[in-house]
């Protein structure tokens, strides 16, 4: 791994997460903490042995090409997968042993599911509102509906919206019990540009008035270098590098975190990408 | 370790909520209803004029009449419970609704108890309708078994939970690639259950098999009191406890394969 950060018990972390090993438990005080993780599908490692800590309130975004490992993480991190070795810790929950410490806590979007079709957009937001055991759940859909502009839809099944009402759909499904860990795997993934833009401000939004901690996995460089405070890169189920986007652009001497990407996914050094 | 970090917290709010997602996808779509009332009906007009042709044509049969729409109905409560039980997971996958459903805080037990509830639904939305329609064109008044009817159907709806149960288990185990299992399993104990003939006729080596399956004693049963119009209790009795067995069996395997399912991503992966 090629990082600038202090590196403790074998650990590489960012300046800004730094005061967290320093008279505190790290596991308590971070929103996520993982140790050492690893992966293996039939002998093959999906994740090496990678360790991380997410500050509470923090943006963070996870980069990779395809089959890096980011998927795979964050189903851990959700409990949907077991750990071959390694600790993921979410909110002071061992996962996946506790996670129903937590699930009411933690929400997610992910291309790899949607909510059911036929099923009408309000419909839809009850039953998981209900799930979550949300309080006044006709508020709480009215004001999600609100806030994502999605209240002429409620009545609509869902299989009938366009790509971009239905991500928003998913969206208000995230936020429903305001999350205080929300996990997103490629959020604006399949949305044309404005829309995704669109999402992003409220993402934003979302995440300054409830402090909620954010782990973005995405291939839109554009949208990391825009919300997330933190990038961890990975390559091949490792952590290729973790930085803020500044430091990460700095040490590659790039302009963009595209080409910082690049240069990590083609194995240049950060001395050859600098020249 | 507290008893939520377990999973063992239960909440009766969650499995309403479950129910509900099934209630308004069965009632958005009216294929999907007139398919539960289609086939049953089918297969009951079907046995009953075969009955009534071999009634013509035979005493034993004239003597035992209703033995034949009994036995179709029975079977249906066994075949379609399983069946109703299983759509509805199914449906998750279909919808690929599953990693919501697991991410979410539901406890796998209040899942499988709102799919049974969606078994019963299913159910009586098809079975009612036809057991009417066997009075009407047959004259056989299923609801006449009265205690005994409560009976042979509270045995056949655990067989068909405990068989949904382990299903449900191979399809988060491998994905749709186990969904012919949801559909043709049952069809196994049609032959060794002896839904339409007594277990004698079977050779003696496979009537243990016969034995060891509850239905068995449902249709046992079901055959002693349509013809020699005495109650067995006893068989009721022995099919609740291999029930109870097997209901275990099938709920220790369902979180052995969830289990397996976590260890091999496949929760979130759940096509072929």
């Amino acid at each position: 791994m090629r990082t600038n950060c202090l590196r403790i018990a074998g650990l590489a972390l960012p300046e800004a997460e730094r005061h967290i090993f320093f008279g505190m438990d790290a596991q308590t005080t971070s929103a996520i903490a993982i140790d050492q993780l690893v992966k293996r599908y039939k002998g093959v490692a999906a994740v090496d042995g990678i360790s991380f800590r997410l500050a509470r309130g923090s943006i963070t975004g996870l980069l990779g090409g395809n089959g890096a490992g980011k998927t795979t993480t964050i189903a851990m991190i959700m409990g949907l997968v077991t750990p071959t070795a390694g600790t993921v810790t979410v909110l002071g929950a061992d996962m996946p042993r506790e996670r129903y410490r937590v699930l009411h806590r933690m929400n997610f979007e992910s291309p790899y599911v949607d909510v059911p079709m036929r099923l009408t957009v309000r419909q839809n937001l009850s039953v998981f509102a209900q799930l979550y055991a949300v309080k006044d759940i006709d508020g709480r859909i009215g004001s999600l509906a609100a806030e994502l502009d999605l209240t002429d839809f409620l009545d609509r099944p869902t299989g009938k919206l366009s790509a971009g009402q239905k991500t928003r759909v998913s969206l208000a499904k995230a936020l429903l019990n305001k999350p205080e860990v929300l996990l997103l795997d490629e959020p604006t993934a399949s949305l044309d540009p404005d829309t995704a833009d669109w999402v992003r401000s409220r993402l934003e939004r979302y995440r300054a008035a409830q402090g909620a901690t954010v782990l973005l996995a995405s291939h839109n460089m554009g949208e990391v270098e825009r919300l997330c405070e933190r990038v961890i890169i990975m390559k091949k189920g490792r952590i290729e590098d973790d930085d803020t986007p500044a430091h990460l652009l700095a040490r590659y001497g790039r302009e963009t975190l595209e080409d910082v990407f690049l240069d990590v996914a083609r194995g240049r050094r950060q001395s050859e990408a600098a020249q | 370790m507290s008893v939520s970090d377990t999973g063992l917290e239960f909440s009766f709010n969650r499995v309403a909520a479950m129910v509900r997602r099934y209630w308004y996808l069965l009632r958005s779509s009216w294929p999907r209803i007139l398919d539960l009332i289609y086939w049953p009906a089918v297969q009951m007009l079907m046995w009953g004029f075969l009955q009534v042709y071999i009634s013509q044509n035979a005493g034993f049969f004239a003597r035992a009449g209703g033995v034949f729409i009994g036995s179709v109905l029975l079977w249906d409560i066994l075949f379609r419970g399983q069946l109703g039980f299983s759509i509805s997971f199914l449906e998750e996958m279909y919808a690929r609704n599953l990693g919501n459903i697991m991410m979410s805080p539901l406890r796998p037990a209040e899942f499988l108890l709102a799919l049974m509830i969606m078994s019963i639904v299913r159910l009586a939305i098809g079975m009612i309708p036809v057991s009417f329609l066997a009075i009407a064109f047959f004259g056989f008044n299923l609801w006449a078994l009265g205690l005994a009817l409560a009976a042979f159907f509270a045995n056949l709806i655990l067989t068909s939970w405990a068989v949904g149960v382990f299903i449900a288990g191979l399809l988060l185990r491998n994905g749709l690639g186990a969904e012919s299992m949801a559909w043709t399993i049952m069809f196994l104990f049609l032959p060794l259950t002896c839904v339409y003939y007594p277990v004698a006729v079977l050779p003696e080596w496979l009537q243990y098999f016969s034995w060891a399956l509850p239905p068995t004693y449902v249709f046992e049963g079901m055959r002693a009191l349509v013809i020699d119009h005495v109650f067995r209790a006893d068989l009721m009795a022995q099919a609740f406890v291999l029930n109870i067995v097997m209901f275990a069996a099938a709920s220790l395997a369902f979180m052995k394969l969830l289990q397996s399912a976590r260890a091999q991503g496949s929760l979130l992966q759940t096509g072929e």
